[in-house]
């Protein structure tokens, strides 16, 4: 199948750009008659609907934190009543209280028909059976997937996350084509596999992972595709947003984001100006479509940069490059912002260790300090102690030159360092200010 | 490399500078009732390598393995030396006038003689200068 929706998602860029004008248009009336919320944010910007007279003009349109949503716990910036309402999912709140979503029948028809999109533009369709590795429940990836795929009459194989032995028996038994979880999951899985005595590669009919949920690298991507035999394909998205929503295509040029469910603007993070595409900057994303629980000009946190050119595969919607960084992932040493995603990266160009590791910030004295822990592979170990040294130091050499900043390496043993099912937490930061 | 009978095979793991690593790899070898003859821990900063010459090296390395060690075979050699003053300066001296290089060793004074464990740059050349030199290797077979 060429495309699940060829009309919109080939639609000429004008008629797009003028359907998301009509879109915004609808959306700023809406609000502005039936949200307090966004009313009194309205009136104190002091603009009125009547003032969005382009689509560019969505600049006038104040922005919305996450603080928002955890201001107005649980359901405060609901635009809706509870009848409408046919399903709610709550995020883990990692720094306070959790935030939570609800869904109209619409909301949750638009998140399908997004996945449905996605999942199509990365070739799978009838006849592949599609193992759902991410968690079901309050948390969106489960089950936002488990209806995508489903809707494009793949089978799903619902297996969530954990009991990875008896996941990969299934995958096998069952024939999974395609999984779809968190990549540092996938990776976790390839390992448990290889002791099983069982190579994804080889033992199984897998051919696509649908990867996301957190950030991750195109030379993670490249050692994925090459140890398990697959194609990875990045997929993006937050329970604000619905859950997860945009995918890439088989270009594997960064994920489309459909224009008549989603507007992203790239953004200045000091002066927010809009930058030109391919610029990294702050991602802001207005929700054109979204009944229950609105969003505009979200400030998600996200660092990435837009390509609005047409794309190979014939889709007009803009692509947005994998995410390299979180606006609040940032660490600050001595003075330089540093990512976690920078350190993967550089991790992923050196053959002597592996794909796991952990950062754990201090303070000596005065200044930051900065210890990275990578586990030697059983492939590079040597016996002499000068081999060993020279691997940290090519480890500690690559990681200056890619962060400017001076780190020490720890070598540690194989299988030491803590695996992630969900979320990876890869930072420990122990500095008192 | 044709099998030399005085090549000693060697196990080496990798592990990190903590608290409780050696008690850890030297409960798997009691686990397989595997006898250490001789052994040494270097130390880098923040991790270490355990070298150990073993009766049953496959085995102790597939234990180690399983345990999720890093463990490598290293190819040794082991000289007998006189257990007296002078006895190291003889083996050093052969090895250093044949132009071969100690990457490092480790010694234990035996029942017999002293012995000392040797990983050199080119293993067959050792063997060569010892005997040239009227040294007395060690055969793999008496640990092994």
């Amino acid at each position: 199948m060429r495309a699940w929706d060829p009309r919109i998602e080939e639609m000429p860029k004008a008629d797009l750009a003028t359907m998301q004008y009509r879109l915004l248009k609808t959306l700023v009336y809406r609000l502005y008659s039936f949200s307090p919320f966004f009313h009194r944010r309205m009136e104190e910007s002091r603009v009125h609907p009547d003032d969005i007279r382009s689509l560019e003009d969505i600049r006038k349109l104040p922005f919305m934190y996450k603080r928002d949503l955890r201001d107005n716990y649980p359901d405060g910036l609901f635009v809706c009543t509870q009848d409408d309402l046919v399903r709610y999912h709550v995020s883990s709140g990692t720094t306070g209280k959790p935030t939570v979503v609800g869904y109209t029948e619409r909301d949750l028809e638009n998140w399908t028909a997004s996945l449905a999109r996605g999942l199509v533009s990365c070739g799978l369709g009838r006849g592949d059976v599609i193992q759902v590795s991410y968690g079901y429940g309050l948390f969106t990836g489960g089950l936002g997937l488990h209806y995508g795929a489903e809707r494009i009459g793949a089978t799903v194989l619902p297996t969530s996350v954990g009991n990875t032995e008896r996941q990969i028996e299934l995958m096998q038994d069952l024939k999974a084509t395609a999984i779809a979880c968190t990549p540092s999951y996938l990776l976790h899985m390839g390992e448990v596999a290889e002791k099983m005595g069982v190579s994804i590669k080889d033992d199984t009919l897998l051919k696509v992972g649908i990867l996301g949920a957190e950030p991750w690298s195109e030379q993670m991507r490249q050692r994925i595709q090459e140890w398990l035999g697959i194609r990875a394909y990045d997929i993006y998205g937050t329970s604000e947003l619905s859950g997860p929503m945009f995918c890439e295509c088989t270009e594997q040029k960064g994920f489309h984001v459909w224009g008549d469910l989603a507007y992203v603007e790239i953004l200045d993070p000091e002066t927010l100006e809009p930058l030109p595409a391919g610029e990294r900057g702050e991602m802001v994303i207005t929700m054109l479509q979204k009944e229950a629980l609105p969003m505009v000009r979200y400030r998600i946190g996200d660092i990435s940069a837009i390509d609005d050119s047409v794309c190979a595969c014939g889709r007009t919607h803009p692509r947005v490059q994998r995410i390299t960084g979180r606006v609040d992932d940032m660490l600050i040493i001595r003075g330089i912002n540093v990512f976690p995603s920078q350190i993967e990266y550089a991790l992923m160009s050196i053959p002597e260790v592996g794909q796991h590791f952990q950062i754990i910030v201090d303070r000596k004295g005065a200044l930051d300090d900065m210890l990275v822990q990578v586990e030697v592979k059983k492939e590079a170990f040597s016996d002499k102690i000068t081999d060993l040294m020279s691997i940290r130091k090519k480890v500690e050499h690559k990681l200056k030159n890619i962060l400017n900043v001076a780190v020490s390496v720890e070598l540690v043993e194989p299988g030491s360092l803590p695996r992630f099912e969900g979320k990876a937490k890869r930072v420990i930061d122990r500095r008192k200010i | 490399m044709k099998e030399n009978k005085f090549v000693i095979k060697q196990i080496s793991v990798f592990s990190e500078n903590k608290p409780g690593r050696l008690a850890a790899i030297a409960r798997a070898l009691q686990e397989e009732k595997i006898n250490i003859m001789a052994f040494s821990i270097a130390e880098a900063d923040g991790f270490g390598v355990v070298r150990a010459l073993v009766d049953k090296p496959k085995k102790a390395h597939e234990k180690l393995g399983k345990l999720g060690f890093n463990v490598a075979f290293t190819d040794v050699i082991a000289v007998q030396m006189k257990d007296e003053p002078g006895g190291l300066y003889e083996t050093a001296r052969i090895l250093g006038e044949g132009q071969i290089n100690i990457e490092y060793a480790y010694a234990y004074s035996g029942k017999e003689a002293a012995v000392l464990i040797l990983r050199v740059d080119n293993v067959e050349a050792a063997i060569a200068a010892i005997q040239r030199g009227g040294g007395t290797l060690i055969e793999s077979s008496l640990f092994q």
